[in-house]
């Protein structure tokens, strides 16, 4: 069995007014000097050492992110 | 000569359903009940996809039903022309499908958006806008969390030059849509989605108005009786 992480961020181009908000929420806790926030996805899988590379970008571009709106990493842990 | 038939589909979390089938029964076809889990049409001529929170938008809105097996059978319909409407989160599921391009996202000013909207019709040629004309109004329902319609910009354009955008909000998309688009076709005009809400639009008596009733008539004149 190995670990793997998969992490799911909107794209760049994509307005993200979740992490707008988180941003707009840290002013209120006292917190300056954070710029930028951007929420995603990450996801951990216990998967079987048969499972190739190629298996886990599929699984993660057609179902645990959707490519018109997000991107995506693989990660072996 | 027997109703036209159209098929409506239940999924965990849909709550549109009952009003679809109305309206599919208000414009002279009989509704037939789907399930998410069955892989069957039931030998329908179109299928309605309906509203709702189907399995609770995890993931993402849609994610998980445009894998049912009922899904599948629609996807695979569609390839052979079967008329097929999403409406709201049914809309984000023929995205997620792959049956109509681009994503829904969260609205841009964040809330939950409900309220009556005036779409202007962009196409009324394909198989749930012939009973409309070009530049038509309706007022409508629009009640959606995830309703800001986004695609890449070559596909904007494409869609902008085939005339594939149904509808678009008159007055400016309340939930932030790219184009100001409430509804889009795939390139065969046999698949339509949109957000806003026609089957809310089919009764005086609790509408706005009955102008969501031609869409549910339009697929009518396109089915062999």
């Amino acid at each position: 069995m190995a670990r793997v992480v998969v992490d799911v961020m909107p794209k760049p181009e994509i307005l993200d007014v979740q992490g707008q908000a988180v941003n707009r929420a840290l002013g209120r806790i006292g917190v300056s000097g954070v710029s930028d926030v951007r929420q995603g996805k990450h996801f951990e899988l216990e998967v079987s050492d048969g499972v190739d590379d190629e298996t886990l970008h599929r699984l993660a571009g057609s179902l645990l992110a959707n490519p018109v709106i997000e991107d995506w990493t693989v990660t072996r842990l | 000569m027997s109703a036209t038939r159209v098929g409506v589909i239940t999924f965990p979390g849909t709550l549109d359903d009952v009003d679809a089938a109305r309206a599919v029964r208000v414009a002279g076809a009989e509704a037939v009940p789907l399930w998410h889990g069955d892989a069957d049409l039931r030998g329908v001529d179109a299928v309605v996809v309906p509203g709702g929170f189907s399995y609770g938008d995890y993931l993402r809105a849609g994610a998980i039903a445009s894998l049912a097996p009922i899904m599948r059978e629609v996807v695979d319909g569609a390839a052979r022309g079967l008329p097929v409407l999403g409406i709201c989160n049914g809309f984000q599921i023929l995205c997620e499908a792959g049956l109509l391009p681009g994503a829904l996202v969260a609205n841009a000013g964040l809330t939950f958006l409900c309220r009556e909207v005036v779409l202007t019709v962009g196409n009324a040629e394909t198989a749930w806008t012939c009973d409309y004309a070009t530049g038509d109004e309706l007022l409508i329902p629009l009640k959606s969390q995830e309703g800001r319609y986004v695609a890449a910009p070559d596909t904007l354009s494409a869609l902008e030059d085939s005339g594939r955008i149904v509808f678009r909000y008159r007055d400016g998309a309340p939930n932030g849509a790219s184009n100001g688009i409430a509804g889009v076709t795939n390139e065969a005009g046999n698949v339509v989605g949109l957000m806003p809400h026609p089957e809310h639009a089919t009764d005086a008596l609790t509408g706005p108005s009955t102008d969501g009733l031609a869409l549910f008539r339009s697929v009518l004149a396109g089915v062999p009786a």
